[in-house]
């Protein structure tokens, strides 16, 4: 067994093409499946179709309210489906069906059935994505009962939470970056190594300063970090992962050491996930705050398309920074 | 397929007088407790569409799959679900079919192959030709039916599943129960064309209509495209028409309704129709009468135990949400 170089798509490709071999139960369906590069613009189901079938790799019409009902359907009745959306955007055509019934089926009929599916909705700004192809839309299924969500930042990530989603019992939304489709990263080939879903990875141990964060946003932050040591700030990055459930250990932990706490988020940071965190550490970890806890996020605006406004829109490695320097000002 | 010149063939209506029997003393009963407040919610009556749960279910199998609407107690009750529970389940208590987690508007029993009414029209549609999707995958030798209301062909995903049901040849009957009402509002007010076989027909979908009404033409029909479906013959489209004689729930006072339309459409009522016959065809006047009294000690004997069950404990509340993330639910301390 070794590491290997792999773009997140292919990845991801690879831990369904693993799981989809280990468990016959385990079947794709969406837009675009099958067609020549299997999928729009990253090949992420390239070749599977060859080795599955079109019973298990299902191409689907745009139907987006039938994709995902029918994968609630076929999770009760006994399958584990992977259902893909391509993009958040679209997944906001197939709410109902998540939200009203994959998020409340095992509770609503008394445990007498289990919701074992993926939903891949890909978030995160793409250069002129604009306002329909570029939204975060994370915190609106963490606020729903019965959802899992998961958000990866590294190509070993994207794999190992491909996997462990598809084999819990719960419906799991996965939400990939589709900045990073193509970022290559260093990837295990063993089908067993799986990462567990509600564990954040620490990309960089520091003791001055909490950067709590995940999808391309911890990435940038690596990168933040870099400039703030130059400057003498040792910044911890905590790599979320998994948003819901949420590591709050490590992230107690961290902020415990560090008494400093940034969240940074991609998305509108009115009422993100940021926010919960925020609060959260507020409310339980008060005693331990040099300072007051900072967010990061989006303004409260549609995503705009011309590069200056865009950029104008981007939460940046340099906001970052300047915003992480704030929390060694005067409190 | 239904032998009608068979000499068990008016046990196997009477069979049908008993289920539908059943359903009309759950509905009626069902009414007098949400009246004496025993009932948490509201509930939504099958009265008058007996003959078509019943017919339909008549020809399923434990093992087949149907998928309900917000009307769901009598395909409930025709799938095999026990009353019993499903009373202790109105009355949110211990012993419910789900435990006291969803009330009337989320009957399932999973049990039987009956997986859920739902409280959002046409989600049964795109679940329904999933779990046939799943069938397909596993191999398993078993059909779904999906019943929906004549309001619920004016929805999106309705169009969208008959399209996927064709498009990968599922095995899965649609019925559509047309009681003339989407809620409150006239369909025929709402809507354009034809109907609704008119439209599954558009999708190459072979749509029969039929008198829901006449329990005896529901089994003929269904029997037919049941059986052409476990032949492989592909997704069919079952166009009932009916009538409902309640309102839209149990809260309706049904100010919207033409004086005497109702009174009309109770002399069409399914299971006196289906009385006359048996009578003719030589089932005694005293079985019919039997039928209904056992029917109706039945249910009052459910409502009696749902009365007499205790309450689940409120902490109860925080199961079943999720396996992962259970630490974290905020429980009120």
């Amino acid at each position: 067994m070794s590491m290997i170089t792999m773009t997140q798509a292919a990845a991801v490709r690879e831990g369904l093409a693993e799981e989809m071999r280990r468990d016959p139960l385990v079947w794709a369906l969406g837009e675009d499946l099958s067609t020549a590069h299997g999928g729009t613009s990253a090949d992420q189901y390239l070749g599977l179709i060859d080795e599955f079938g079109d019973k298990r790799i299902v191409n689907t019409p745009i139907s987006e309210n039938t994709i995902m009902g029918a994968a609630v359907g076929a999770a009760v009745a006994g399958t584990r489906p992977v259902a893909d959306l391509r993009m958040a955007d679209f997944g906001m055509c197939a709410v109902d069906e998540l939200v009203n019934q994959a998020a409340k089926i095992r509770y609503m009929f008394g445990g007498q059935a289990r919701v074992p599916l993926v939903v891949r909705q890909a978030i995160g700004v793409r250069k002129g994505g604009a306002a329909q192809h570029s939204q975060s839309t994370e915190a609106w299924y963490i606020h729903t009962p019965g959802l899992v969500v998961v958000a990866p930042a590294t190509a070993s990530d994207a794999k190992g939470l491909i996997k462990s989603a598809i084999r819990t019992d719960d419906p799991v939304v996965y939400m990939e970056h589709k900045d990073l489709w193509l970022a290559e990263g260093q990837v295990s080939d063993n089908p067993n190594d799986l990462i567990d879903i509600g564990k954040a990875s620490i990309m960089r141990q520091g003791s001055d300063l909490t950067i709590v964060s995940w999808s391309k946003m911890a990435l940038l932050s690596l990168q933040a970090a870099d400039q703030l040591k130059s400057e003498g700030i040792s910044a911890e990055i905590i790599n979320l992962r998994s948003l819901w459930p949420w590591d709050k250990d490590t992230i107690y932990k961290s902020v415990s050491k560090t008494g400093r706490l940034l969240v940074a988020q991609e998305s509108v940071q009115v009422a993100g996930f940021g926010a919960e965190i925020s609060a959260d550490i507020s409310e339980n970890l008060n005693h331990s705050l040099k300072t007051y806890v900072r967010r990061i996020g989006a303004p409260r605006t549609p995503v705009p398309y011309s590069e200056p406004m865009e950029n104008e829109y981007r939460v940046t490695t340099t906001r970052i920074i300047k915003k992480a320097k704030e929390l060694f000002s005067a409190p | 397929m239904t032998n009608n010149t068979a000499s068990n063939y008016p046990a196997r209506i009477l069979e049908m007088y008993k289920t539908m029997t059943l359903i009309r003393a759950f509905e009626e009963i069902a009414e007098e407790a949400f009246d004496a407040g025993l009932v948490n919610g509201s509930i939504h009556q099958y009265i008058g569409e007996e003959a078509i749960g019943t017919a339909v279910c008549a020809n399923l199998r434990k093992t087949d799959f149907i998928l309900s609407n917000h009307r769901g107690h009598g395909h409930a009750i025709a799938k095999g679900a026990n009353p019993e529970a499903m009373m202790k389940e109105l009355l949110g208590k211990v012993g419910g079919t789900s435990g006291g987690k969803g009330g009337s508007m989320h009957i399932a029993d999973f049990s039987v192959g009956m997986l859920g009414a739902n409280g959002v029209l046409a989600d049964g549609l795109t679940m329904g030709v999933g779990a046939a999707q799943a069938l397909v995958l596993r191999n398993v030798d078993a059909i779904v039916t999906v019943f929906v209301g004549d309001g619920t062909t004016n929805r999106g995903p309705f169009y969208e599943s008959l399209n996927w049901a064709m498009i990968y040849e599922l095995p899965i009957l649609f019925v559509c129960e047309n009681n003339t009402y989407a809620s409150s509002t006239s369909t025929r007010k709402v809507t354009a064309g034809p109907g609704p076989v008119a439209r599954a027909e558009a999708f190459g979908m072979p749509a029969y209509d039929v008198d829901g009404n006449d329990v005896r033409e529901v089994d003929e029909i269904a029997s037919k495209i049941i059986t052409n479906i476990r032949n492989g013959g592909g997704p069919q489209f079952l166009h009932a028409k009916t009538y409902r004689i309640k309102g839209h729930v149990s809260r309706d006072k049904m100010l919207y309704r033409p004086e005497g339309e109702t009174e009309a459409n109770w002399k069409n009522e399914p299971i006196s129709r289906c009385a006359d016959w048996l009578i003719k065809n030589g089932i005694s006047e005293a079985e019919i009468n039997s039928t209904n009294a056992s029917a109706y000690k039945e249910i009052r004997d459910a409502l009696e135990a749902a009365i007499a069950a205790p309450f689940p404990d409120g902490k109860l509340a925080y199961k079943d949400v999720q396996d992962l993330g259970n630490r974290y639910l905020g429980e009120h301390s």
